[in-house]
């Protein structure tokens, strides 16, 4: 079962567990919406940062030093993060901070960070987080104007010019809505209508009715949250037969089993993690993604989900730059910068001083929906 | 706007609208036994559907239904018997205080038994894709199933209320408990089925709605309120008029999504609630008495 | 002031010092920036308790004037109201100290709203909303006050979300610290974590022996009769309705004060912060705390938020507020201090028997 209890009682017995002495230990932080409103991204996260912590030590921690994973709930809220994240800097002490979850909080601890020179790899998609670079905070959550583009030169490509977007009134819902509206225009496509549906919607049908009444030659739903299902069901209920486009918020195979039938055809750039089993051998990722997958789903019983991989990929960017740069907080800080080819569930992290995100265009799949599971859309 | 989008407004409308009017008579069933305003009747219509979704793996779906309602109504009248009847002078801010408590506990229990995943349960007739047409709108088999089952729990409440004994003996409590007690009525044992009652009616919405929504642990909230703002509309204590209280709103809800911008929909239950508290608490259809609210207290 | 309650500000005041000295003397000076926000907690605690304990009323909307407070300030204090050297106006705005400049990002400077001026504005604000919805709302009692207070809360947070000049889903950041005179700022990171606390508790100190002079004047005790029996006190000439506006419009300045505060403290503020569950823990504080009781309230409030600012309560956050609420109805009605155990062990006893 998926008991929070159980996450924080394993992180907790992580962090608590007898340690050697302080100076053999590596204390990471991790600032992480468990509970409250962004759940759904955070507490994947934070199953799957004890899962490999756990990994790691079995295998002699992170250059040769035993890892503690100092996990905080934050809540979602930036007002707790900002305590939080000023307790694990000054102290825990942390070396590092993974997360925080949400773009919000994280530009609340941003400027923190940055004052108490550490280390800090946030797992949400804003932009603006890593742009304007500065110099401790990086991302590893893909961005979403690639996501955009991508949804955009298939629709371009089919022949789509007049589309309506829903989005949700999340951090995530912003971003993507931003970035549709700035890039419509260049690939000819008609945005007659952009609406915001509360989070926490239980029905849609109005919003979708709207929709309908604009005659939409499709339909472009950003969210991560669970209620874009809704949008699925109550656009196909209706009769509306248009293609349906949603963003890489749609990782989760429950939202998939939430509508049911009505997901069927859905389109969306999705991280190659959900597909890993129609992955050719040959791909640089399938080991990675068939490991963290195997893993995950063994330890929690659920599948997994692109959220609980941005958590992945910050854990293990992070041990990787301590191999290369020891204790040493600013040798660290510019091995992260100097990663390039690190193959992540994400994507391939191409970092640099420059780009704190590292992923392009091919952190993202074309995929679809065929009878209730994940396959890519193909040509 | 055509004559079929405004019918697919209406239908939208009167779908929620009448999950707000069960919730509502939720409200009501237990204000008119006690005098007391449950905030956490919007986490029975939760656990109803929480529980039929885990039963439903393991029994067939009229069953786990029937589980989840008599598991929910069970929970009601432990709300009842460990809260309420506890409370030492239950002053009506105490009253209010502790069943705000109550809600945020069931909340966070679901919340640790569940997890924070979503889940539905299936269609009672048919899927997600299937619709039949009704005057040009495409219908959901499943809205009727809410619709009717709203219809059903309010006729079936007027024969109980109207023509049972026990019914009578409820009204006699919410009417004058004092003068009940005097004639030999179990007051006490009926505030607990009042609850119980309420959380089963509650239990029911949340499973004849998941289908076409989904639960969640946080469902229960949002809930709360506007099936609160049901019954202030429609008169604390009178069932007919939430229902009709509850689809006036869910369509000011879904046809307000129309004019302007879909990010305000809440607000307006929330205005409503608010405008009818502050220049007519007895609500729409209610009587003077019913909006003397906490006098007693 | 009496003696009594004299004294207790004074051994508030000094508690205050010397917990600071022995924190920044043992090296743990970081806890001093989460007390500091609990501080600003407290502000909003004390005046509901006032509200709930001498007014009886019940308020579940006190994160909606946070909301007005942590908002305005924010947002005023991050418009861009044109280039410094621009036109007269805006030279005009900062001659008189209503307009400042906060550095942006590329290194120059922007012109926006002088973060003294926007405290005014907010604090303006508060209370006038709070006149607005206070007369209508204020005629009810019991359950549908709390509601129609809900309602209100709950309107604030929606609109602040759906709002794209309030930042929607992201909130607002960038907020410049607030300076209250050469030694008394608010925010402006560690450097200025002594400054801010005292700040933030001078207030509270400054506020506790405010209200409870208030509590025992004439005033105080007209509150106390209306908390007793509306028609009675009415009976006697006091003007039950002036009386309830104006302790609400007090709590919610009280609210508003402390949303801008914190804004201007944690730099920034989110939809998040202003959720109805903020306006319940709210409720919980004083329900602890005991409603009425200033001093219980004030305790409960320091420690209840620090600890949980602080992450103690982990996951079960809510959970915990919840049973406050619950387990201080059911055990401790008058706050926690008068805890009555003899009585509460006879209703035990006697609940076995029967």
């Amino acid at each position: 079962m998926r008991s929070v209890i159980r996450i924080v009682a394993l992180a907790a017995a992580l962090a608590a567990a007898l340690p050697a002495a302080g100076k053999d230990s590596l204390k990471v932080g991790a600032l992480l919406a468990i509970t409250g409103p962004a759940s759904f991204l955070g507490a994947p996260e934070a199953r799957t940062l004890a899962l490999l912590a756990e990994e790691m030590n079995a295998k002699g921690g992170i250059g040769g030093r035993r890892l503690e994973l100092v996990v905080k709930d934050t809540g979602g809220s930036p007002e707790k993060a900002v305590s939080l994240a000023r307790q694990l800097i000054e102290e825990e002490e942390v070396f590092a901070i993974i997360g925080p979850t949400t773009s919000g909080e994280t530009l609340a601890v941003k400027p923190i960070a940055e004052e108490g020179r550490t280390l800090l790899i946030s797992l949400a998609a804003a932009e603006v987080i890593v742009n304007p670079v500065t110099p401790h905070v990086f991302k590893t959550a893909p961005k979403d104007r690639d996501a955009v583009e991508l949804i955009f030169e298939r629709m371009r490509k089919v022949g789509i010019t007049r589309i309506g977007l829903l989005s949700s009134n999340t951090g995530f819902g912003k971003a993507g809505k931003e970035q549709a509206e700035k890039l419509a225009p260049s690939y000819g496509i008609e945005l007659a209508l952009s609406e915001v549906y509360d989070k926490a919607a239980t029905d849609l049908t109005a919003e979708v009715t709207k929709l309908k009444a604009a005659r939409v030659q499709a339909i472009l739903n950003w969210s991560t949250e669970p209620a874009q299902a809704i949008v699925l069901k109550n656009a196909r209920q209706m009769g509306m037969t248009v293609p349906i486009f949603q963003s890489h918020g749609f990782a989760n195979v429950q939202y998939v089993a939430a509508a049911g039938a009505a997901a069927e055809g859905v389109i969306f750039p999705g991280s190659r993690l959900l597909v890993v089993d129609s992955l050719p051998a040959s791909h640089p990722q399938k080991g990675v993604l068939e490991a963290y997958k195997k893993a995950y789903e063994a330890r929690y019983r659920e599948e997994v989900s692109a959220f609980g991989g941005h958590a992945w990929d910050a854990l293990m960017i992070l041990a990787r730059a301590v191999e290369v740069g020891g204790a040493d907080r600013d040798r660290v800080r510019s091995a992260v910068e100097g990663l390039t080819g690190f193959v992540g569930t994400s994507g391939v992290f191409r970092f640099s001083p420059a780009d704190h995100n590292g992923l392009g265009r091919d952190a993202f799949e074309l995929l679809t929906v065929r009878q209730g599971r994940f396959v890519p859309l193909g040509p | 706007m055509t004559l079929e989008l405004f019918l697919q407004y209406l239908l939208a409308g009167l779908t929620y609208g009448s999950i707000y009017a069960v919730v509502a008579i939720g409200f009501n069933i237990v204000y008119s036994a006690s005098g007391v305003i449950n905030f956490a009747q919007g986490e029975f219509v939760m656990l109803g559907g929480m529980i039929a979704g885990s039963m439903a793996r393991l029994l067939p779906l009229p069953l786990a239904v029937a589980v989840a309602v008599a598991a929910t109504a069970a929970v009601g009248a432990l709300v009842e018997l460990v809260f309420v009847r506890w409370l030492v002078r239950p002053t009506v801010l105490r009253l209010v205080v502790i069943t705000i408590g109550v809600a945020i506990l069931l909340r966070e229990a679901a919340l640790s038994i569940w997890g924070e995943g979503v889940r539905s349960l299936p269609y009672f007739t048919g899927d997600e894709l299937s619709a039949f047409s009704l005057w040009g709108v495409r219908v959901s088999p499943q809205v009727l199933w809410v619709l009717g089952t709203t219809v059903a729990t309010v006729a079936l409440l007027r024969l109980f209320f109207g023509h049972t004994m026990l019914g009578w003996e409820m009204r006699a409590c919410a009417n004058n408990r004092d003068s009940a007690a005097l004639c030999g009525i179990p007051t006490r044992r009926l505030l607990t089925l009042s609850f119980a009652l309420a959380a089963a009616i509650g239990a029911l919405a949340g499973c004849v709605v998941s289908p076409i929504a989904y639960t969640s642990y946080s469902v229960g909230g949002s809930l709360a309120v506007k099936g609160f703002t049901v019954a202030i509309l429609g008169g604390l204590g009178n069932s007919s008029g939430a229902l009709a209280a509850g689809l006036v709103l869910g369509v000011l809800e879904s046809l307000s999504v129309s004019l302007w911008p879909t990010a305000y929909k809440d607000v307006v239950a929330l205005t409503v609630l608010l405008g009818i508290l502050s220049f007519r608490p007895s609500g729409l259809f209610g009587s003077r008495e019913a909006s003397r609210l906490g006098e007693a207290g | 002031m009496r003696a009594g309650p004299r004294v207790r500000v004074a051994v508030l005041a000094a508690a205050v010092a010397a917990l600071q000295l022995a924190l920044s003397g043992a090296g743990k000076g970081f806890y001093l920036t989460q007390l500091t926000m609990a501080a600003y907690d407290t502000l909003a605690a004390l005046g509901l308790s006032l509200l709930m304990g001498y007014g009886g009323q019940i308020s579940l909307g006190q994160a909606g004037f946070f909301a007005i407070g942590g908002y305005t300030s924010a947002r005023l204090t991050t418009l861009d109201l044109g280039p410094p050297s621009g036109s007269g106006l805006a030279r005009a705005l900062a001659a008189l100290h209503l307009a400042s400049f906060r550095p942006d990002f590329a290194g120059g400077e922007l012109l926006s709203v002088a973060p003294l001026a926007a405290l005014a504005a907010a604090l303006l604000l508060g209370a006038a909303v709070a006149v607005a919805i206070g007369v209508p709302v204020l005629r009810l009692r019991g359950h549908s006050l709390a509601m129609a207070t809900l309602a209100f809360g709950v309107i604030v947070s929606s609109v602040v979300v759906g709002t794209e000049a309030l930042g929607a889903a992201d909130g607002l950041h960038g907020v410049p610290p607030l300076a209250l005179g050469p030694f008394l700022r608010v925010g402006g990171g560690p450097s200025h974590r002594v400054e801010n606390y005292y700040l933030a508790w001078g207030l509270v100190v400054v506020t506790a022996s405010l209200l409870e002079n208030l509590v025992h004047s004439r005033a105080g005790r007209a509150l106390r009769a209306l908390h007793g029996s509306e028609d009675a006190a009415g009976a006697m000439g006091i003007d039950a309705a002036a009386l309830k506006r104006k302790t609400f419009v007090l709590a919610a300045v009280l609210a508003t004060a402390a949303g801008a505060f914190t804004a201007h403290l944690d730099g920034g503020i989110g939809p998040a912060e202003v959720s109805a569950m903020r306006s319940v823990r709210y409720v919980a504080l004083v329900a602890v705390g005991g409603m009425g009781n200033l001093w219980g309230t004030l305790a409960a409030s320091a420690v209840l938020c620090f600890l949980s600012l602080r992450g103690t309560f982990g996951v079960h956050d809510d959970a915990v507020f919840g049973g406050i609420l619950v387990l201080s109805m059911l055990f401790a009605p008058e706050g926690i201090l008068h805890a009555d155990l003899g009585a509460l062990a006879a209703r035990l006893r006697g609940r076995e028997a029967g």
